[in-house]
């Protein structure tokens, strides 16, 4: 569905649901130089088991009009103005890597409108190396190398998809690849620079889901630990087979987790 | 952290999409025949109809050894992923019906493999697909050919017989300037000698049965998107509506909503592999999977061994033409060098001087090369095409096609040169005693 958030058109898959107003909604956001499409095997589900879904495009990606916004704490206002777009008065907040940190920033500065956060391959703080991030600044192909040889596990890069027929380090190579110039390192650099995780974390006030890779290596798990003791009501699930790349390499693993806890 | 580099070619074709069997640890791909699999729970059996969970339900629209298979060809083509299909025939089949409804049109090289040329020009149009034909060297002729309701631009990457070399980078840029994909039949190079993608290709389709597999015990098909084409944005938005409208036919699904890049696959398996049924058997894949764990040693001996036969037609006496790119009498020898540098591929025709006659005493004097319908083997083959695979065209239609009479199509197998070249020698010479 299309919406309208700060003036600018927003797309949101929504898995070809009504919204119903008497149900729970989820707002799936996705990391860097990604699209909605990240979520595929879990907004969809939701969308067909009694949630409301809103799997949003960032502002600049994929479908959505407008600039990459340039930091999280930018991230996290414009999912509450989509909160209020979208009617939803309060939400479940599922964000993976720099939407993860900007799910963290918006349940922090506004608890009374996030029900629960769910964060996969989160890391407090999200460095990016200079390697990367210079590569990103010049819209050099490399960075999209760089980051689909880091995202995905070493068994992965060979593939073997749960989704039959796809190419799991293709298709996300073609998904970078569409971002226009200049998103992923916008992108990057809001994660680099984000500096309040831990205080978020200690002003979240809503249960919180962490999903890690254990063979991630954008996010490595034990960059999560102080983001873990942070927060005050937290449940881990670490996935011993996956990298970085959560959704695509254990669709199955990650849609249990999230219906577990949501 | 070290920067990661990509995955070579070679590996790829031992390893892509195959990981040692979870239930058993069997290191080879197994063959799952099996037509049906298991639910955990009723919940699992509606996500997995509905496509809210990934997983197999019923071999004809997906089958694991399929599926490695198809993982392994997008790979190898740099592809976001695949189908694997009955045959090649099939793979080009369900690229159209995916894309193409009654009133659509199609822009084709003249120069095609006789039965997709059977296809577009004899069968589509009982079903409203209509196709104009064009000389693939003609980019002229590709713009002039395209109508408002032209859907898609095709071509070989070696055209058949005469090995046009299409100039992918020129015709997708132009059916990308009219908001059009261009699909590609690539079987004779396979992606060791050419990734269409990467030149601008949108689909990729392969007969499997051929240097894929390249022991010519299976049929096979497989279709790869590249991924690359945006079906929604302007010039393209609107023209496929089967990919950006609801399909009542899965729940009102929107394949380019569901996925940006996979929408095309989401749509041929949804409904193409779905309802006309196309599919690969698993033992047919695995058979092709066996074949590409040695497809660029094979392709590298074909090209060694192709470029020493057609050097010595090339100087025989009894031998009027080689059309091989790689030689300077060919038109696309500069577009080869560009687009084919490691070689043109083993698949060749020539003509002989003299009678029809004498074309059949050469085929039937041949001992090593085996007389039939078929490219890509191991074994060298050999075809009159004007009797065969094209026999349904009129005169003109031949000639045009760059098919004579007295041409003969050669597919250069694994033996040692030195016997090829001491067959053909034979047979030669007992053409030209047959004067």
């Amino acid at each position: 569905m299309h919406l309208t958030v700060a003036g600018r058109e927003v797309y949101a898959y929504a898995g070809a649901r009504p919204r119903v107003h008497s149900q729970r909604t989820i707002i799936f956001v996705h990391g860097a130089a990604n699209d909605h499409g990240v979520w595929a095997w879990q907004s969809r589900y939701f969308a067909h088991h009694g949630f409301n879904v809103l799997a949003v495009d960032l502002p600049g990606h994929g479908r959505s009009e407008g600039e990459a916004l340039a930091s999280v704490e930018a991230v996290a206002d414009w999912i509450l103005a989509l909160q209020d777009a979208a009617a939803a008065e309060r939400a479940s907040l599922v964000g993976h890597s720099l939407g993860a940190l900007a799910v963290l920033e918006c349940a922090a500065r506004h608890p009374e409108r996030v029900e629960k956060i769910a964060l996969t391959g989160p890391a407090v703080p999200m460095t990016v190396s200079d390697e990367l991030m210079d590569a990103a600044r010049h819209n050099d192909h490399a960075a999209y190398e760089m980051i689909n040889g880091w995202s995905f596990s070493a068994a992965r890069q060979l593939g073997g998809n749960a989704v039959p027929g796809f190419w799991m380090t293709g298709n996300s190579m073609r998904l970078m690849e569409r971002t226009p110039p200049g998103v992923l390192a916008a992108d990057l650099a809001a994660c680099h620079a984000y500096a309040n995780g831990l205080a978020a974390a200690a002003a979240v006030l809503c249960p919180a889901l962490l999903i890690t890779g254990a063979r991630d290596l954008m996010a490595p798990p034990r960059n999560a630990q102080a983001l873990i003791a942070s927060l005050a009501d937290v449940r881990v699930v670490e996935l011993a087979r996956s990298g970085h790349a959560l959704m695509a390499e254990e669709p199955d693993a990650v849609l249990d987790a999230l219906r577990t806890f949501l | 952290m070290g920067k990661p580099r990509n995955t070579h070619l070679d590996t790829l074709s031992l390893h892509a999409g195959a990981r040692p069997d979870p239930a058993t640890g069997a290191r080879a791909t197994p063959i799952y025949q099996s037509a049906s699999f298991v639910f955990d729970d009723s919940d699992h059996a509606a996500a997995l109809f509905d496509m809210a969970r990934p997983g197999h339900v019923y071999s004809r629209i997906s089958n694991p050894t399929c599926a490695v298979l198809e993982e392994r060809i997008a790979a190898l083509e740099g592809g976001v992923g695949g189908i694997a299909t009955a045959s090649g025939q099939a793979a080009l089949h369900l690229a159209l019906v995916t894309l193409l409804s009654a009133g659509s049109h199609i822009v084709a090289s003249r120069a095609l493999y006789g039965g997709s040329h059977n296809l577009l020009d004899y069968t589509l149009p009982r079903f409203g697909i209509e196709t104009t034909f064009v000389d693939a060297r003609d980019i002229d002729g590709w713009r002039a050919a395209i109508r408002p309701e032209t859907r898609l631009l095709f071509g070989e990457t070696l055209g058949n017989p005469g090995l046009d070399v299409l100039d992918i980078p020129r015709v997708a840029a132009l059916a990308h300037e009219h908001g059009l994909p261009l699909l590609v039949d690539s079987t004779f190079t396979t992606p060791y000698l050419m990734q269409p993608f990467a030149h601008g290709a949108d689909l990729v389709f392969h007969s499997a049965t051929k240097f894929l597999s390249g022991h010519g015990v299976v049929i096979g098909g497989l279709l790869v998107d590249s991924g690359q084409f945006d079906w929604n944005a302007k010039p393209a938005r609107g023209k496929f509506p089967t990919l950006t409208e609801p399909y009542r036919g899965f729940h009102d699904m929107v394949f380019t909503e569901e996925s940006t890049t996979g929408a095309f696959l989401l749509r041929a398996r949804r409904e193409g592999i779905r309802d006309f049924g196309a599919c690969m058997a698993p033992f047919t894949a695995f058979q092709i999977l066996q074949g590409i764990e040695t497809l660029p040693l094979r392709m590298a001996r074909h090209v060694e061994n192709t470029r020493k036969v057609v050097a010595f037609l090339a100087a025989h006496p009894v031998v009027a033409t080689v059309g091989y790119p790689e030689l300077d009498t060919h038109p696309d020898r500069a577009l080869a060098q560009r687009l084919l540098p490691q070689g043109c591929g083993a698949v060749f025709s020539f003509e002989l001087k003299g009678t029809r006659a004498q074309g059949r005493q050469f085929i039937e004097s041949l001992r090593l090369f085996s007389h039939l319908a078929n490219v890509g083997d191991a074994k060298s083959l050999v075809i009159h095409p004007a009797s065969t695979t094209h026999f349904r065209m009129s005169a003109d239609e031949l000639a045009r096609a760059g098919i004579a009479e007295g041409t003969i199509r050669l597919s250069i197998g694994l033996e040692h040169p030195d016997d090829l070249i001491e067959d053909l020698s034979r047979a030669l010479y007992a053409a030209g005693k047959a004067a």
